[in-house]
């Protein structure tokens, strides 16, 4: 009877299991969970999962059984014993919940301290530096680094934008050094967005006007595929983004090359093409190094990037789709359309940006980039 | 007798409905509107799940796909949902309480027109320029000006209208059960759908108040340039959250309680037995009711209020499973030792209990606020609040459409194709939204036109728009029950074509304008059911026989109800090229509706009356 029980219970567990097995590419699935954050949420999942499962098989066994045994039979019309409840039954089923929620409540309280608390008290640690940093600059900014990497990210219709501490930007792709914990603050420039990396860690909403903070960490350099979760206008859908993490090293060679002034691009196509960039106007609104305009996503690192605008694969053919008419392929972008271009100046431009590169080749083979 | 039918054969069909307070006729008026929504947003879901049904489809657009999600969920929840359970409420209320009509025929009528005005007004923004697209919750600023498009305005002042009239019902419905019940109906005694519609009726006066303020804000927001939601001019986007989710949490409950309500009829009935555990089913609804008010943050836990009121509001929310789950083993327990007849309604109803129950246990899921911020506006989230929706509310409303129906029209809807509806829209249901938990846990937001290929979401999205393609093949069949019925179905005249138990079925079928006769004496929890046991079968009269006072029916709801979608018109205009002054138009809107109130307040109508041998020559015809 116990065994038989026993086995009732696993088993819908089991099948839930099996179907989660299959799901999900890795590198977006919360159920592959892939740093500290989303492993303790997952665990927390499961034990909710396993609580709840409990309930749901408590109340299905005693529902088969009502409904098999208790139908009315032909020709039976009396009626049955009427009873008006069951005071210790009744006591029964409201105390054991409360026992139950009990053992979620703990997990629930602790689990939002881990989660948030740690994003609030280094932002104000980082605010207490920069006050302090007036006496002595480069203690402080020692201690900055020691205390918490923070990068902040702002939500524009339809991309993302990444500040780093070191002064440099990127768009749609996030670069953060594995296993460590990484400060995002979170601000929007239009609308709320909300910044999600499912298999780190949870959301929190970029919100206009207020700033909110969540940390991440990798347990290993890799890439992962991040989303909007807030609904934030027509393409919504496509606002998608990767956070690359890299090995410590990695990371730092990468910082540095971020932070060096571009060098000149070595093919002459793409010299011509870097000379289109600034005749087309593209610099209006896309920086390179800091150069130019920043209403659009910056392109210093583009020829690094997997996608176009955060869901296009990063190829020739698709980059000349989207140079042409941006609003065909994402709906509701603020890139203007170029019918009036020349193939070879599209060639030129697209050729430089494709010369853009701040990755190692080495790296990016490291991280299956 | 003779001169009340040639005066009623002598209105025309049309201005006899256009001009009825009779709860029983209005309880029509909003099963009829209530459904046509209903298809209306089902169709719209068909829509988006064809162009979810593959990775990056391009059946529909991404901003199109946003006004049909945003139009889903708004007439879904205001528009279908909500009439539906107030036909039921208008029609079941005074029946079960031995009343003769509401409290407030005329409000009563109001509250109908006010809503189908504010839902037309809503759905004729397809026709100015694109319906509301920032989600049925219109989170600011995506619904502000700037960002949002004119559709917005057809929200707020759509829901504005419509809310006034949900409203003014409520208040109707807390009177009438306060106030009006039978001779010996004391409060212990009232069957538990007048209960559930008595907390929904007081969770509406207290949740629709902030939704009118709130749509107010947003309306001097985005037509005379206010400030109250815009970031940077001083105004706070949380703000609409905070409100608009004092007002969402407890709608969720005034739409499931009904249903609660209605399972806690239609069990007992068919499995001819006593509700277990009455008293402790109503104190459940009690606290429910109490909590639903205070646990509005857990729609906002990743906005970033902090861990201390996220933790909060996250133990709020798990408590409300207690009284919750006392009412789900209430019911397994009425059902337990009874002799169950698996009708139609009865399937609805029973199965209902583990449904409900796997929406529940994600709503605890969800509370775990740490947690949360995995399922937040994931697929998760529209998995679990479907799971309470139609798992919950439609279930219901199903299983009283099929229970109440032989009352409504007086012939029953055909079982075999009711039972072939049911089990078709029952696996329609869970192919539909099972496989959503999974696709929110693997990283599927909410709101998304589509998804790229390769990310592993591909076949259960395919899995959910079948389940979708079966939900509406299910409901066609219902339309075909509901004609083929019509024209075939028996006529009958039994008071109590179910053996049932409450005060209702102690009218003739059908009920007679004036509902009973005389006024019951009730003696007991379920009286019709006590009366078969203790008495003769028939209720005991608590008065003589003598004439009955009437209302008359009135066409100034109904022109109210046009003003009212005249000056609303006008107020979105304001952003609009027409020949006409915006503010023409309010003022047309304006005199019409005060007019009509005016014509009311000095109208000196005193309703009229049927005589005693009338009554007594309807009787002996009706039974």
């Amino acid at each position: 009877m116990n065994a038989k029980k026993r086995f009732l219970r696993v088993v819908p567990l089991m099948a839930f299991m099996l179907l989660l097995a299959g799901c999900g590419e890795q590198g977006l699935t919360a159920l592959d969970p892939m740093g500290p954050q989303s492993q303790w949420i997952f665990d927390n999942m499961l034990l909710s999962l396993y609580v709840m499962a409990l309930v749901t098989v408590v109340v299905f066994v005693i529902f088969f059984i009502v409904v098999m045994k208790f139908r009315q039979k032909d020709g039976d019309n009396d009626y049955p014993e009427q009873t008006h409840g069951n005071t210790k039954l009744e006591v029964a089923w409201t105390v054991i919940p409360i026992f139950l929620l009990a053992i979620l409540a703990v997990p629930t309280i602790t689990g939002q301290f881990y989660l948030s608390v740690d994003a609030e008290d280094i932002a104000e640690e980082e605010e207490e530096t920069e006050g302090a940093g007036d006496v002595d600059e480069e203690v402080d900014e020692e201690d900055l680094q020691d205390d918490a990497y923070v990068i902040e990210v702002t939500g524009h219709q339809f991309w993302w934008e990444f500040d780093y501490p070191e002064g440099f930007t990127t768009g749609n792709d996030v670069y953060i050094p594995a296993e460590e914990e990484v400060v995002f603050q979170l601000e929007a420039e239009d609308v709320m967005h909300s910044f999600w990396v499912p298999a780190l860690g949870g959301k929190v909403d970029n919100i206009p006007g207020v700033t909110n903070h969540v940390w991440l960490e990798a347990d290993d350099p890799g890439v992962y595929m991040g989303k909007c979760a807030e609904l934030c206008g027509p393409s919504h859908a496509l606002m998608d983004f990767k956070l690359i993490a890299l090995e410590e090293d990695d990371y730092a060679s990468w910082n540095e090359e971020m932070q060096q002034e571009e060098e000149e691009p070595e093919e002459t196509l793409a010299q011509e093409g870097r000379e289109q960039f600034e005749d087309q106007g593209c610099i209006a609104c896309h920086a390179v190094d800091g150069e130019g305009s920043a209403q659009g996503p910056t392109l210093t690192n583009f020829g690094d990037r997997t996608t176009i605008a955060g869901f296009l694969e990063n190829n020739e053919e698709n980059l000349r789709d989207w140079i042409r008419d941006p609003g065909a392929l994402k709906q509701g972008v603020n890139m203007p359309a170029s019918p009036g271009m020349e193939d070879d100046e599209l060639d030129a431009i697209i050729a430089y940006l494709d010369s853009l590169e701040r990755l190692d080749d080495e790296t990016k083979e490291d991280i299956d980039l | 007798m003779v001169s009340e039918a040639t005066n009623t054969r002598k209105k025309s069909v049309l201005w006899d409905w256009l001009t009825t307070v009779d709860h029983k006729k209005i309880a029509i008026l909003y099963l009829i509107a209530g459904t046509l929504f209903f298809v209306k947003a089902g169709l719209m879901a068909v829509l988006f799940r064809i162009q979810l049904i593959a990775p990056e489809m391009e059946f529909i657009s991404g901003q199109t796909f946003n006004e049909l999600v945003t139009m889903h969920g708004t007439i879904m929840l205001f528009l279908a949902a909500t009439p539906l359970i107030f036909a039921f409420a208008n029609f079941a209320i005074p029946l079960q309480i031995g009343a003769r009509d509401v409290a407030f025929p005329f409000v009563n009528a109001l509250g109908f027109w006010l809503f189908l005005s504010g839902g037309i007004l809503l759905s004729i923004s397809w026709f100015f320029g694109g319906a509301p697209d920032a989600g049925w919750t219109s989170y600011v600023p995506l619904a502000s000006r700037e960002f949002g498009g004119l559709g917005i305005d057809f929200y707020v002042l759509g829901l504005q209208i419509s809310g006034f009239g949900t409203l003014i019902s409520g208040i109707n419905f807390i009177v009438t059960i306060i106030n009006m019940r039978a001779p010996g109906m004391t409060m212990m005694r009232l069957p538990l759908f007048c209960w559930t519609m008595l907390v929904t009726s007081m969770l509406i006066v207290f949740a629709f108040t902030p939704l009118a303020a709130g749509l107010a804000l947003l309306m001097l927001d985005r037509i005379f340039d206010a400030q109250f939601f815009i970031p940077g001019e001083g105004g706070n986007v949380v703000l609409w959250q905070h409100i608009f989710w004092i007002f969402g949490h407890p709608e969720v409950y005034i739409l499931v309680m009904p249903a609660f309500g209605i399972i806690s009829e239609v069990v007992p009935a068919f499995s001819k037995k006593r509700l277990f555990g009455y008293t402790s089913m109503v104190f459940a609804v009690l606290i429910i009711g109490f909590l639903s008010f205070m646990v509005w943050l857990h729609h906002m836990f990743t906005v970033g209020v902090g861990p201390i009121a996220n933790s909060v509001f996250a133990i709020a929310t798990m408590t409300i499973a207690v009284p919750t789950g006392i009412k789900i083993f209430n019911w397994l327990f009425t059902m337990w030792g009874g002799k169950i007849k698996f009708t139609t309604a009865m399937h609805f109803g029973a199965s209902f209990v583990p449904t409900f129950v796997l929406g529940g246990v994600t709503g605890v899921m969800l509370a775990m606020a740490p947690v949360d911020h995995l399922y937040h506006d994931t697929y998760f989230v529209v998995a679990h609040f479907h799971y309470i929706i139609v798992g919950g509310i439609v279930l219901g409303l199903l299983a009283g459409l099929f229970y109440w129906y032989p009352k409504m029209f007086g012939h029953k809807l055909n079982e075999t194709l009711g039972i072939i509806f049911f089990w078709i829209f029952y696996i329609g249901f869970h192919l539909t939204f099972f496989v959503q938990h999974i696709l929110g846990l693997i990283g599927m937001p909410r709101r998304v036109y589509t998804y790229l290929e390769g990310q592993g979401m591909d076949t259960m999205n395919f899995i959910s728009s079948v389940g979708a393609f079966l939900m509406s093949v299910a409901i066609i069949i219902l339309v075909i029950n509901i004609i083929y019925s019509a024209l075939k179905a028996e006529r009958i005249t039994e008071k109590d074509p179910w053996d049932a138990r409450t005060l209702e079925w102690a009218t003739s079928t059908p009920v007679a304008e004036y509902n009973f006769a005389q006024t019951p004496q009730v003696r007991s929890l379920d009286p019709v059911f006590y009366e078969k046991i203790h008495g003769n079968g028939e209720m005991k009269p608590a008065e003589p026989l003598d004439e009955i006072h009437m209302p008359n029916g009135s066409i100034l709801p109904f022109i109210m109800g046009v003003g009212m979608f005249i000056a609303g018109f006008g107020f979105i205009s304001f952003h609009m090229d027409l020949f006409i002054s915006p503010y023409v138009i309010i003022a047309i809107g304006g005199i019409t509706f005060f007019g009509a109130m005016a014509a009311r307040s000095l109208q000196n109508d005193h309703g009229y009356h049927i005589d005693k041998e009338t009554v007594e020559s309807m009787e002996k015809e009706l039974s």
